[in-house]
């Protein structure tokens, strides 16, 4: 099972570098009218979800028929190997914050804790199944007391600094959560453990896994994806 | 093609549907625009909002100039002759119906494409939001329904232009009029 799981990272990587290399031809290629042209048409795609987007609007819960076998759910990193957290993890929240803090798992747990099962849509086209178990953004961002002047949320990770940045309104939704359980068990290394973020409103990729940091941020930071040409809002 | 080559299967993880015969074939590499998936898909979004833009202009022209009467495809009025027409191509009978501006089949096809390509946005409306529009989402049976109905739809546009395109090579002097407008009668 890990060499299999490994090989899809494997695969993950393989096409990352495929990209960068096609990303790089494109540039190359593509006259600056053109990509002018796609910038111009992806900023008004950008404006469209985000005007889209209701903090109000809920995910449908899915019944546990609808789970899909754990086995068949893909598992992308972007480290060699399976990353492994730090020995005495802890996740540190600061940036635009009245109270930063270095939370360890157990802190985490003794958080009001709720529980998901919706469906999860990546960029690539499938859709999967899990329930999610773990504490709410919104309630973190309580916690710390994010200040109004935080417009953006930057989630940061341990594996090769894997990260995403998010807009505060999607990050602050009810169905966004930092998930420390899944389908009823300890999250395991192929999914992010110890903690990752998880939501309902974003595809995949924004879904950091193997969390480390969260920073409340007056700008947006990009994304590991973002920043080589996926989408920014991303938003399902 | 490159978005489906990301996933070139039909239905949810661990529960593939069984009745698509082309699950996990890719579609070839030549009709893959945009160099990987990042690029295909912006190419994708500015083409679907040109693709939009240009249907409302187009649906909003037939509408307030009441084109859209000798160009819809009426059933009551068209039914006969589009059905004769068919007769007609195969031979079946020796005259065509008599036409004006389109004959019947030619309503039937281009209001019949109109409607696939109506499903198109859809459809794709529905897969791109399938959280903040899932109505619509559930209309086509959720996210991978939609998919299926998406790919259906880009399958019957390509087929319509194949077509297009051969009768348009049989009878070139055709292409004239398309494009001037043809004589006012």
């Amino acid at each position: 099972m890990s060499s299999a799981r490994a090989s899809v990272a494997g695969v993950s990587r393989r096409r990352f570098i495929l990209g960068a290399s096609a990303g790089a031809l494109l540039g190359g290629c593509q006259s600056r009218p053109v990509s002018a042209f796609l910038r111009a048409m992806q900023s008004w795609n950008g404006g469209f979800q985000a005007w889209l987007y209701s903090a109000n609007r809920l995910a449908p819960q899915l019944p546990a028929t609808a789970q899909t076998p754990e086995a068949a759910i893909p598992v992308y990193y972007i480290s060699d190997f399976l990353p492994q957290p730090p020995p005495n993890w802890t996740l540190s929240i600061g940036g635009l914050v009245r109270r930063p803090m270095v939370l360890t798992l157990a802190q985490l747990q003794e958080m009001t804790a709720v529980e998901m099962r919706v469906q999860h849509h990546c960029v690539e086209g499938w859709s999967a199944v899990a329930s999610w178990r773990g504490v709410r953004m919104v309630d973190l961002a309580r916690l710390v007391d994010a200040q109004p002047s935080a417009r953006y949320v930057e989630f940061r990770s341990f594996d090769s600094n894997y990260w995403s940045s998010w807009d505060r309104a999607s990050a602050f939704h009810p169905q966004t959560i930092l998930a420390y359980a899944m389908n009823g068990h300890p999250l395991s290394a192929e999914h992010g453990a110890p903690v990752r973020l998880y939501s309902a409103v974003k595809l995949g990729y924004k879904m950091v896994k193997y969390l480390s940091a969260i920073n409340f941020m007056p700008a947006p930071s990009g994304g590991y994806w973002e920043d080589q040409g996926y989408d920014w809002f991303a938003g399902v | 093609m490159q978005i489906l080559a990301a996933y070139p299967a039909l239905g949810p993880r661990g529960a593939l549907y069984r009745w698509y015969p082309f699950q996990g074939v890719a579609p070839p590499p030549a009709l893959q625009l945009g160099g990987w998936l990042a690029g295909g898909r912006h190419w994708h979004f500015a083409i679907a909002w040109l693709f939009v833009m240009n249907g409302v202009v187009y649906l909003a022209y037939c509408w307030g100039s009441g084109e859209w009467y000798r160009r819809l495809f009426l059933p009551r009025r068209d039914g006969r002759a589009a059905f004769r027409q068919v007769a007609f191509y195969l031979h079946l009978i020796k005259s065509p119906p008599p036409s004006d501006f389109y004959d019947g089949l030619q309503r039937l096809a281009y209001s019949g494409v109109i409607g696939v390509a109506a499903v198109m946005v859809l459809s794709g409306l529905a897969i791109y939001e399938p959280v903040q529009l899932h109505l619509l989402t559930t209309l086509f049976g959720g996210y991978d329904g939609a998919r299926a109905v998406h790919l259906a739809g880009l399958g019957m546009i390509a087929l319509f232009a194949a077509l297009h395109l051969v009768l348009v090579l049989c009878h070139p002097r055709k292409l004239v009029k398309m494009i001037t407008g043809g004589q006012h009668e």
